[in-house]
């Protein structure tokens, strides 16, 4: 017990060691929320889910705490649901006769952004025998003006109505407006624009065009011919900004997979360095024990293995069996059990084989087994934990590698995943930084961590590097 | 005294012919995945076939049953043509006799920019990049690593070298990841550079300015290696030089009282040539091999990106091509250095390794 005290005390007199494990205490403690949390089931079905899932989330929306640092305020989401009771919606089905309902349908809500949203979409739910009701949807700005929308009959059952793609209402809208002010909008303007800017000369330009805040109010009257009615409608205002990590071009929340791509990355970097430094060692010291013919086979595979191309071994063997991660796993130790390292624990131990400790052994008569997993094995197992740690960050870079270049796990939500989306969406062309940026950081301080522990091991476990 | 040596030359040319050989037999196996890629080159023979004779309208007067044997009998023809009536491994053996004499054959699904099928003119037509780009970075890489190890080395526990000591952990993470970051801040934000490629599009029609433009392309995944490796690089040379100057016979340099550059040239960089040696000639060798990521990354079109191209198209040969080139030209430096070694050597002249 105090040796293992004895050790921390020598460990933490670097203090990077000290932030390192930290760091990743703090990584473990994340992977463990995580996965109590969201099972990785449930996480795997969301980030599968498509976007009928995850509809009522914006698309590219950056994260949320970037209101915290700009003055400018991005828009959250809203959304009103006539089947969720809340201030500012209200539901009517008034029977005007057996034979006629009207319905009457509002929503009300107070908008005090300075950037507009990104869509406006409305959802309806509606139930009918015959008759599908007539709708009319209207649109109210804060100055009070009242704009039909859109006349429609809606379908039974669910149906939608994707206002902000409503080109003929944006064509309509524009002249209108432009009429008003007496100048002509010269730039493609979209709808939500048109919908919620102040309707002055600063709308002609846009870099000067302003939102227009106070309450909006969205109202549809509908009428159906019959008793047996029943409609629910649901509006999204689709905001810039969304929860702690922002979405994607699914509109799926990234956070699911920075989340789970921390037990995923963590795992997979420390299995893999772990088994392969172990198997590694393993067999370079029955090369370096056994000698002879056992030891020039050993070392003639290896040399093989160092002629192969590791990754484009296992990019082939990933595209061809397109398998899950812990697969992967498997094949990449299988692929680096005969690196080159193995030649490194071989000299290592060739020289511990001359000890008179094991010399003694042998003496005393102990089998080749006992020999090797009691007296070479322990005696060079220190030595290697800092390569461990230190490597750790390699496969977590090499899973990462895999997914970016597409061929990862296609279930697992993982970092390099969002990195491959980002890429293949053109988010550095379209300056959406925060997608590219959220894994990478996540990446940059996972294997900032293992190296800086990694090394300050390195040179408590290698005296030779102490002295100096 | 010769013999000897001569044997020991002999024996090792032997053996690293020997890995050559199974390293190619085992890359054409996992290339062809065991013969599955057979099986796509037959599914599409067949296809082909069927199609050409079923739209083939001096055949329009045969019924179904002599049109289905036509096909198969033309079939069996061509995969005889081909040589695919034999087995796997049978083929596999000749596919490593091909391989090994570098009569690398045709691409299966890749064809070089000028229309080439042939393995040869794809992979030439991608090395020159390739060595321009990650040559020049590994060279680099070393000259920057040696003289500041040396500098660092000499000025033990100064500031720079305790920064350089501080900074090795950025090395954890790899060359195209900083690379990410470059394109983010240069590409996109500053506008400043470009975002990947070779050299601009169109290319310029004078030499200087295309020079001038691959240049600039160059700049960012050139850059991204440096911030990667460059920490590493020092930090490792630095400590291996550490290590050396508390020799006893540096010391007793030191003593006698030795200029600096002496010590420093005949006492620690002399004994310390071999493995840096070797090691730079196994890194500039590598360096011909490209880098997958990077080259992906940063849509350069080298070796790296053929290499990726290749494994995800399952096109066999040009994969054996890249492997068996690599591999030759390994086993020829290894050789050489061994050679080499064995010469200057004396413990392993007298046999001893």
């Amino acid at each position: 017990m105090s040796s293992i005290k004895q050790f921390f005390r020598t460990l933490f007199i670097y203090r990077s060691a000290l932030i390192g494990l930290m760091i990743i205490l703090i990584l473990v403690g994340l992977s463990i929320y995580t996965m109590f949390t969201i099972p990785y089931d449930e996480a795997t079905k969301l980030w599968r889910a498509g976007e009928r899932y995850w509809l009522d989330n914006p698309r590219n929306a950056m994260p949320s705490w970037v209101n915290l640092f700009s003055t400018k305020k991005m828009p959250e989401t809203i959304v009103l649901d006539s089947r969720k009771p809340q201030p500012g919606v209200s539901k009517a089905l008034i029977p005007v006769s057996d034979r006629i309902t009207r319905i009457k349908v509002e929503f009300s809500f107070n908008y005090e952004y300075d950037d507009f949203p990104s869509e406006l979409n409305l959802f309806f739910n509606s139930s009918f025998n015959t008759s599908p009701p007539q709708l009319t949807i209207h649109w109210v700005k804060p100055n009070g003006e009242d704009i039909v929308l859109k006349s429609l009959l809606v379908a039974k059952g669910e149906d939608r109505y994707y206002i902000s793609n409503d080109e003929k209402l944006a064509r309509e809208l524009k002249n209108a407006i432009s009429k008003k002010i007496n100048g002509t909008i010269e730039y493609d303007i979209p709808l939500t624009t048109l919908l919620f800017a102040s309707e002055d000369s600063s709308i002609l330009n846009p870099s000067t065009v302003k939102v227009m805040k106070g309450t909006y109010r969205l109202w549809i009257d509908g009428i159906a011919f019959e008793a047996s009615v029943n409609l629910d409608a649901k509006l999204v205002v689709y905001g810039k900004v969304y929860g702690w990590a922002g979405t994607d071009h699914l509109r799926r929340d990234l956070g699911i997979a920075l989340l789970w791509g921390t037990p995923i990355a963590l795992s997979f970097g420390v299995i893999a360095s772990i088994s392969i430094a172990m198997i590694q060692m393993f067999i370079g010291a029955v090369s370096a024990w056994f000698g002879g013919k056992v030891d020039s086979l050993m070392q003639r595979i290896t040399e093989v293995f160092m002629v192969l191309p590791f990754l484009p071994i296992l990019i082939m063997i990933s595209t061809f069996y397109k398998f899950n991660i812990w697969v992967l796993l498997i094949v990449v130790i299988a692929l680096s059990v005969f690196g080159g390292s193995v030649k490194n624990y071989r000299a290592m131990f060739l020289q511990i084989k001359e000890f008179p400790y094991i010399e003694a052994a042998r003496a005393y008569g102990s089998s080749n087994l006992r020999i090797l997993t009691h007296y070479l094995i322990p005696k060079v197992l220190p030595t290697i934990i800092p390569s461990i740690v230190l490597s750790v960050a390699d496969f977590v870079f090499l899973e990462a590698a895999l997914a970016i270049l597409g061929l990862g796990d296609p279930l697992a939500p993982t970092w390099g995943k969002i990195i491959n989306d980002a890429y293949s969406n053109g988010a550095l062309y379209k300056g959406l930084y925060y997608w590219v940026l959220e894994p990478s950081i996540m990446l940059a301080v996972t294997s900032l961590s293992f190296a800086m522990l990694g090394f300050a091991l390195d040179k408590i476990f290698n005296p030779k590097l102490r002295e100096i | 005294m010769i013999p000897k040596l001569a044997i020991y030359v002999v024996k090792r040319g032997i053996i690293l012919l020997l890995t050559v050989v199974i390293a190619t037999y085992m890359t054409i196996i996992v290339a062809n995945m065991g013969g599955y890629v057979d099986e796509i080159i037959k599914s599409d023979l067949y296809l082909s076939i069927s199609q050409n004779i079923r739209q083939n309208p001096a055949y329009k007067a045969l019924n179904e049953t002599q049109i289905r044997w036509l096909i198969n009998a033309t079939y069996t023809n061509e995969l005889k043509k081909i040589g695919f009536d034999k087995p796997f491994i049978y083929r596999s053996v000749l596919y490593l006799r091909d391989a090994l004499t570098l009569s690398l054959g045709r691409a299966l699904f890749i064809s070089s920019d000028s229309g080439s099928k042939s393995v040869r003119i794809i992979i030439l037509e991608r090395l020159p990049n390739t060595i321009l780009l990650f040559t020049t970075t590994q060279l680099l890489l070393f000259f920057i690593g040696l003289f500041a190890g040396l500098f660092l080395a000499r000025r033990y526990g100064s500031l720079l070298d305790r920064l350089s000591v501080l900074f090795a952990p950025l090395s954890s993470m790899p060359g195209w990841f900083y690379g990410i970051f470059l394109i983010l801040l240069f590409a996109s934000f500053l506008r400043l550079l470009p975002y990947g490629g070779m050299v601009d599009v169109p290319p310029p029609t004078d030499k200087f300015s295309y020079a001038l433009s691959v240049l600039k392309h160059m700049i960012l995944p050139v850059m991204s290696w440096l911030v990667a490796y460059v920490p590493i690089n020092v930090y490792v040379r630095r400590t291996f030089f550490l290590m050396f100057s508390s020799e006893d016979y540096v010391e007793l340099a030191k003593a006698k009282g030795l200029p600096e550059s002496l010590i420093q040239r005949k006492y620690i960089l002399r004994p310390t040539l071999p493995p840096i040696i070797t090691d730079f000639s196994l890194t500039l060798i590598g360096s011909w091999m490209g880098a997958i990521i990077t080259e992906t990354i940063f849509n350069w079109p080298g070796i790296g990106s053929l290499f990726y191209m290749a494994s995800v198209m399952f096109d066999s040969p040009v994969l054996v091509g890249l492997v068996v080139i690599y591999a030759y030209l390994l086993a020829l430096t290894v050789f050489a250095l061994e050679f080499i070694y064995a010469i200057l050597d004396p413990r392993i002249r007298a046999g001893g390794m």
